[in-house]
């Protein structure tokens, strides 16, 4: 697990935002998940020089998996000199509980001009909850191609699944009761790096 | 958004963006797909009560909502109850009975949409009433400006024709107003509505001397089956005054448009060569239809409770 800057405090009921991870944990764990990702596709493809990284494509879901994807991209690009394939897949007019939620606006899906056809796909994403996010990605990708295999990294894994869905690649598990919420805030989008705890309902 | 899409002036400037964005994530997510489809209205069923007959506006709905995967029934109202003399109102509670979460209805009378809207539950589109209205054509006309010249802001749009039997021109002047566009009306004198002064354009009966002002010229259809009284002498005067042929178009900015709703009359309002040139939009907007009426069926239905 990696070390905070600051200790990090358990989320206590009634309490103000905590702070899970500062902008120092975030880059650690986002270094650690590339390197994660580098050892992972050069097993599945042993043979190759470059670790099997050209078959890679990172594929966010916006909102913030995307810049998630792109900082993945640029740390295995840093640590390899490898480029690696980045996309978006915006999965609203996939998901389930749109009747319920209401309609949100809708962000661009952008492909590697080569495709995905026969690669290895990774899915990332901020959070994972309920995995219905993620079975609504699965979802688009069917329509958008058809992967060799398809893997899927989170930068934290709250728990309370309701799908069969499970990540390949963490950042951090953190326990959280139903009621919280767990906000992710990413620099391109919000201004700052840190992960934060609160508590209540939306 | 509201529930229904009656007219293009229920549109605020932030829901008309909405949709215009909305149609271009639809249609750049698409774009060179082999599976032109997506769940997302699965399992909701959309009606076409079409009154007056239009293969293009119909079908084009009907393409929206399949792509949506919504369940589509067609009614046209030829060999239906409706000639043996059901009312609109019962057709209406017929299909509210039938579970229709939404009804897209072409009719004959203006105002028809509206009255449908207070009988039924579930969204009701506007495909074209009467003389009054028609919003996913002005909405579609919008996003082909947007996608040609970049922007709607400050756009010079000349809207040319038989503006009186128009509901294509009387929702662009509405819309195109709200999304920042300046909007002149060319027609003759007896082809104006009553009370156009009032509307959100400036008039004028001299085509030759707006168009070297104009980023867009919108050309309307001479509505054959409309002109019933003696509105302009003859077809050829008609042409040789409002039609836009060539030397017309050379009198244009360069990077100037053309658009037409359809069905065209070659050789009558606009010259085949005009409607053929590169300045042309009219294949691009029926396209454009498409990925439009998807974007208003999935910001009306998307989100509403079934």
């Amino acid at each position: 697990m990696a070390r905070t800057s600051e200790p990090a405090r358990s989320p206590v009921p009634g309490s103000a935002p905590s702070t899970l991870l500062a902008a120092a944990d975030v880059a650690r764990v986002v270094d650690r998940m590339a390197h994660q990702l580098i050892e992972r596709a050069a097993t599945a493809d042993p043979g190759s020089a470059d670790g099997g990284l050209p078959d890679l494509v990172l594929v966010g879901i916006p909102t913030r998996g995307a810049p998630l994807a792109r900082r993945l991209a640029a740390r295995i690009e840093a640590f390899t000199g490898t480029r690696v394939d980045v996309g978006t897949a915006d999965i609203t007019l996939y998901r389930d509980d749109l009747r319920l939620r209401g309609v949100r606006a809708l962000e661009p899906t952008v492909l590697p001009d080569a495709g995905i056809d026969g690669r290895l796909v990774v899915l990332v994403d901020d959070v994972l909850f309920s995995g219905r996010s993620v079975r609504a990605a699965l979802d688009a990708l069917r329509d958008l191609g058809r992967p060799r295999s398809v893997q899927l990294a989170v930068l934290v894994d709250r728990g309370h699944r309701e799908l069969p869905i499970r990540a390949d690649f963490v950042g951090k598990n953190v326990p959280t009761s139903r009621s919280q919420q767990v906000k992710v805030h990413l620099a391109e989008i919000d201004g700052v790096d840190e992960v934060v705890v609160l508590d209540g309902e939306p | 958004m509201k529930r229904h899409l009656l007219d293009a002036t229920d549109l605020d400037r932030a829901d008309a963006t909405l949709v215009l964005d909305t149609a271009a994530q639809i249609e750049q997510a698409l774009a060179g797909r082999e599976v032109k489809k997506l769940p997302t209205l699965r399992g909701r069923t959309v009606v076409n009560l079409f009154y007056e007959d239009s293969t293009r506006t119909r079908i084009s709905f009907e393409l929206a909502a399949k792509r949506l995967s919504a369940d589509v029934i067609n009614f046209s109202a030829k060999g239906s109850s409706v000639s043996k003399g059901e009312s609109l109102k019962d057709t209406a509670l017929t299909l509210e009975a039938m579970g229709a979460d939404a009804v897209v209805i072409r009719h004959a009378a203006s105002g028809a949409p509206h009255r449908l809207a207070s009988w039924v539950k579930g969204s009701v589109v506007n495909a074209g009433d009467g003389t009054h209205e028609h919003p996913t054509q002005a909405l579609l006309d919008a996003y082909t400006v947007r996608q040609r010249l970049g922007r709607l802001e400050g756009v010079r749009v000349t809207i040319v024709g038989d503006v009186l039997h128009s509901r294509v021109a009387r929702s662009n002047v509405g819309l195109l107003h709200t999304l920042g566009a300046e909007v002149t009306l060319v027609a003759p004198p007896t082809l104006l509505p009553v009370g156009v002064g009032s509307w959100p354009a400036e008039v004028t009966y001299d085509l030759d001397a707006v168009l070297p002002k104009s980023d867009v010229v919108m050309m309307l259809r001479v509505q054959a089956e409309r002109m019933n009284a003696s509105f302009f002498p003859s077809a050829r005067e008609y042409s040789r005054r409002y039609g836009l042929d060539g030397r017309r178009m050379a009198a244009l900015p360069d990077d100037a448009i053309v658009m037409h709703p359809g069905p065209m009359n070659r050789g009558m309002e606009i010259a085949a060569d005009v409607a053929d040139s590169v300045r042309s939009t009219i294949v691009e907007q029926v396209a454009n239809g498409v990925s439009t009426r998807m974007a208003v069926l999935y910001l009306l239905l998307g989100g509403s409770p079934a």
